[in-house]
């Protein structure tokens, strides 16, 4: 069972998108946990670690993802977490990009992504079921 | 990758990477999840178990936040598991309790764990028995389990709990009737929430009469209480009748039944495992639907029960 924290960090009050990623990944057959909105990076990693996911999929629209997916990362390592698949979606700049990915984040989707190639994307990485 | 010892140790130690680990391995039933679950059971059995079931949407997972806050003041350690449904369809699930439990994450006196039931029926998951003794063994002091939203036969919640509280809320139509069996039965103690909506007290007295005619027990007698969790009412008075209950179980010597019903538990937990086993082992190798067919001609299902167990057996004893 491939189990998906769903994570909203920082102010941005929008969780349309989180809500639609976590429903496609649930009819997908996953078990996905969300915590709802306004979530510091200290408490996404907590929740993270205690609920032992496979997959941490991070939201942001609010143009934060400079500073707060770096901290996250940050935060995994302090942790030694070397297993994690991190996905991040939202509003990202094809110029970030590089950044987030060279912060540690495994893939970026943008607006319009495919639920089903994100859904794909996991099963890749985690293996079925 | 964490090894079998590392996460025993871990557990006993309090680490709670190893705890976390240790609950994703009794989840998926694996056999390293249950060898670390045998091993672990003995240094089991000193926690506080307070089942807290009730319909959908009568203010659970509140509750839950509420009395954590409040058990904390008192020092004592919260492990916190909350299980919600996995479709019946793709088995898959969303988990939501977390949203509501924030005033407590970030405390390290508090570990909250959320499961899917993965299609087991009774209120609770498979693994949930498994994960508390894992919670147990860690040391914490008070372990609360929050079913699904309940009705009238999610009743696993006895098996496991010491306390049972059932919850229920006022407005929520005739709701007293529609749950007078089944859980009715099995609480301890009945806390009626969302204390400050119109109806709250008559939700009271209507339960009130209701338990005149349906109390079991002779010497406990299910106190009622209201709450309103979201303001953080009532819940000193909840968390007292939490204590006079954990008195009256040790008083009367029904604690240290309640470890010998646990061990119990294990067994029929591990029995159910190899029912489970022998079907998927058969269905995998053919022999389930050789089977099924030989029946719809008239021959005896329990016979051939006996003979796919032999055969799973033979290959697995």
């Amino acid at each position: 069972m491939i189990r998906v924290l769903v994570a909203k960090p920082g102010l941005d009050g929008h969780d349309r998108g989180a809500k639609v990623i976590a429903r496609a990944l649930r009819d997908a057959g996953m078990e996905v946990i969300y915590t709802g909105l306004h979530q510091t990076p200290e408490q996404i990693v907590d929740a993270a670690l205690s609920e032992d996911v496979d997959v941490l999929a991070i939201s942001i629209l609010s143009g934060a993802h400079p500073t707060l997916v770096p901290r996250i990362m940050e935060l995994l390592r302090a942790n030694d977490v070397d297993d994690m698949l991190v996905l991040l979606g939202g509003i990202i700049p094809e110029d970030d990009v590089p950044a987030m990915k060279a912060a540690g984040v495994h893939q970026v989707f943008g607006p319009g992504t495919d639920t089903q190639d994100i859904v794909d994307f996991i099963r890749q990485h985690k293996g079925t079921a | 990758m964490m090894d079998l010892e590392t996460v025993y140790q871990g557990i006993q130690e309090g680490r709670r990477r190893a705890l976390a680990r240790g609950l994703s391995w009794v989840d998926e039933g694996s056999d390293r999840g249950n060898a670390l679950l045998g091993r672990l059971f003995p240094h089991a059995g000193h926690a506080h178990v307070i089942g807290i079931t009730g319909a959908p949407g009568v203010g659970k997972s509140t509750l839950v936040n509420a009395l954590t806050l409040h058990l904390r003041k008192t020092k004592q350690t919260v492990g916190i598991l909350a299980v919600d449904p996995s479709s019946p369809f793709t088995g898959g699930a969303i988990l939501g309790d977390r949203i509501r439990m924030q005033d407590s994450v970030d405390d390290q006196g508090v570990y909250m764990r959320s499961l899917a039931s993965r299609g087991h029926v009774g209120g609770l998951s498979r693994a949930t028995f498994g994960a508390l003794t894992l919670l147990d063994a860690a040391g914490f002091d008070v372990i609360l389990i929050e079913t699904v939203g309940a009705g009238q036969a999610e009743v696993d919640v006895m098996r496991f709990a010491q306390t049972v509280l059932v919850v229920l809320a006022p407005g929520l139509g005739d709701d007293i009737q529609a749950i007078k069996a089944g859980i009715l039965e099995i609480g301890n103690i009945f806390v009626v929430n969302k204390g400050d909506r119109e109806g709250a007290d008559r939700t009271v007295r209507s339960l009130r009469s209701m338990l005149g005619l349906t109390s079991t027990s002779l010497d406990w007698v299910p106190p009622i209480i209201k709450t309103s969790a979201d303001r953080n009412e009532g819940i000193g008075e909840l968390v007292q009748a939490i204590e006079d209950h954990k008195a009256y179980l040790t008083n009367h010597a029904i604690w240290d039944q309640m470890r010998e019903r646990q061990a119990e538990n294990l067994l029929e937990q591990a029995l159910e495992d190899m029912v489970e086993a022998v079907k998927k082992e058969s269905r995998r190798q053919g022999e389930w639907y050789r089977a099924v067919s030989s029946i719809r001609q008239g021959e005896s299902a329990p016979a051939f029960a006996r003979e796919l167990i032999s055969q799973w057996l033979q290959k697995n004893g």
